[in-house]
């Protein structure tokens, strides 16, 4: 059994009044691909940013390596292995595709290093490394997707965790995305995704959660989420 | 004086005019561009760092004279000093109204100017205060035209500037950093930047081309008063609004284009120079009738 790099115990955050995360449990294991499914506004992306420190948790346990990370401020949680890639890519428009990549290097004080990890970028991505000096906001949405990606991995990241990386793109771009991803987790990154394609996301993922409401509401090996009565009727249904 | 050289020496009087207005004009833009605020004390920063350069220069003028060497230390002194002045406002007054609205931070920003003009009336008892600098007038002729060689080092002074803010901007990390986070800062915040620091960072820069155009203008006028950074800070606002705001090279060209304007309106036919104000911010209002962004700019200020 390999380790558990992050484990969430009992999670609560609220927006004002509304009571977001209700006890959100689970856990990550070093190597694995997770995935979180439910449906819009279950609370998905509100557990992420509790978890890369966007959002101060009301409740709960957040450990990473075994340490805790509950209300730690963002740019700490990033320098210590894990990185967060939001919803809607939040690229930094106006500035080139280099300089978004550099910024995403921002926790690195090695230049050489810096240089490889922009080179292995663009190589995984060879359409950003022809435009690397083109403003970033003239992307398509795919290739915003593939910038947003690349610059979690201008450092060595333990754990990165991926908000909808296929929200608004045509189904060839999401396989694109999806073999990225489980590349990036043959290299060694383990993976926390979050879909509303929870076919694609079953078909990488080693295990699931599904969150309904602000909870965990089931959780098992992929593989058998994949043929449950359940998640067929409610996520994978056509 | 033919035409041609009226032309000539009104273009030497606005582009210095110009270098002033958009030293201040930078910070203004500057601290716009990253949290939104309009920081109306910003003309009071320029007034205080004249003072600071004052009292320096008196301190050092005993052992560097009263020329040029004593104002460039003077000089690089008093911007740090005033760019962490700068940094303790933003700390003291702004953070704690961040999550304020809008208004408020507005309002704080008029009562830190307010502290900081009253402070320095109440030190100075209200009175004009002589700049301790022996420069001469000498100075290069062309024809009519005569520009001393004070006019020509504050004008090359504040093109170095410039370009080592250009610099910092484009090609440092932290100079990337700034300009990201008027972009986005929570997605900074994901890429391990710390962006309390930035903005700090941001306000000392600010402040310290400021204070460069305080004692620049202590050393052209020759005297120096608690109320001169209002009417610059009206006019770098402008300036910083006629080129964009939120736009760096935008506050080069607008000040620059204000202090310009100013000059040459000095010379309209039949009304004469107390006009020029009028001329200047006339040019300004049609301007943004035609294009509401600003020469440079993208975004519009929000109307309060
Ligand atoms: N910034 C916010 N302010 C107020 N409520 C929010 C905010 N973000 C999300 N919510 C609410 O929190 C709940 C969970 O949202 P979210 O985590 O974004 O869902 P998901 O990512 O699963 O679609 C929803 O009810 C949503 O309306
Ligand atoms: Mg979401």
């Amino acid at each position: 059994m390999s380790e558990v790099i992050l484990k969430i115990t009992d999670l609560n955050a609220h927006y004002g009044h509304i009571h977001a995360l209700r006890g959100i449990s689970l856990e990550v294991k070093a190597g694995q691909i997770v995935t979180l499914l439910g449906a819009n506004g279950a609370g998905k992306s509100t557990t992420m940013k509790c978890i890369s420190g966007l959002l101060k948790p009301t409740g709960g346990k957040i450990e990473f390596l075994g340490e805790s990370i509950f209300g730690v401020s963002p740019h700490e949680i990033v320098k210590k292995g894990l990185i967060h890639v939001p919803e809607g890519r939040r690229i930094f428009k106006g500035m080139t595709i280099q300089e978004n990549l550099e910024l995403g290097s921002f926790t690195l004080k090695d230049d050489a290093e810096r240089k490889r990890r922009m080179e292995y970028v663009y190589e995984l991505f060879p359409v950003l490394g022809e435009r690397r000096h083109r403003d970033s906001g003239m992307l398509s949405g795919g290739e915003q997707q593939m910038l947003a990606m690349g610059r979690a991995l201008m450092v060595g990241q333990k754990l990165v965790l991926l908000d909808e990386p296929s929200m608004g793109l045509a189904p060839f771009l999401v396989k694109n995305i999806m073999k990225v991803v489980k590349q990036l987790n043959q290299e060694g990154i383990t993976i926390l995704l979050v879909e509303q394609n929870a076919k694609m996301a079953l078909e990488v993922a080693d295990y699931g959660y599904v969150v309904e409401t602000g909870a965990i509401v089931m959780h098992d090996a992929a593989q058998i989420l994949k043929s449950d009565e359940r998640i067929i009727n409610a996520y994978l249904g056509e | 004086m033919s035409t041609l050289d009226i032309i000539f020496q009104q273009l030497v009087n606005g582009l210095i005019l110009g270098s002033f207005y958009s030293l201040v004009a930078l910070g203004y833009s500057m601290v716009y561009g990253i949290i939104k605020l309009l920081n109306f004390a910003h003309g009071d920063i320029y007034m205080v760092g004249s003072f600071v350069g004052l009292i320096l220069l008196g301190l050092l003028s005993p052992f560097l004279g009263a020329g040029w060497a004593g104002i460039l230390v003077a000089m690089i002194i008093s911007m740090i000093l005033v760019g962490l002045l700068g940094v303790f406002i933003q700390r003291i007054a702004y953070v704690p109204m961040l999550s304020a609205p809008r208004l408020s931070i507005l309002i704080t920003a008029l009562a830190v100017s307010m502290v900081l003009y009253n402070f320095v009336m109440s030190m100075t008892s209200g009175e004009y205060k002589a700049f301790p600098v022996d420069l001469g007038y000498e100075g290069l002729e062309f024809g009519h035209v005569f520009i001393t060689y004070t006019q020509i080092i504050l004008v090359s002074s504040t093109a170095l500037l410039m370009t080592v803010l250009h610099f910092f901007i484009n090609k440092t990390m932290l100079g990337k950093a700034m300009r990201a986070i008027s972009i986005d800062q929570d997605a900074c915040r994901l890429m391990g930047i710390n962006v309390n620091s930035i903005i700090a960072l941001t306000f000392f820069v600010g402040s310290a081309l400021a204070c460069a155009a305080g004692v620049m203008a202590g050393v052209y006028y020759g005297s120096i008063h608690f109320f001169m950074g209002f009417l610059i800070g009206l006019k770098a606002f402008t300036a910083a609004v006629i080129g964009g705001i939120g736009s760096i090279p935008g506050a080069v060209l607008g000040g620059l284009i204000l202090g310009l304007l100013e000059s040459f309106g000095t010379q309209l036919p039949f009304i004469g120079s107390e006009w020029k104000d009028v001329f200047a911010f006339g040019i300004l209002i049609l301007l943004l009738l035609f294009k509401p962004t600003g020469l440079l700019g993208k975004t519009e200020i929000e109307r309060m």
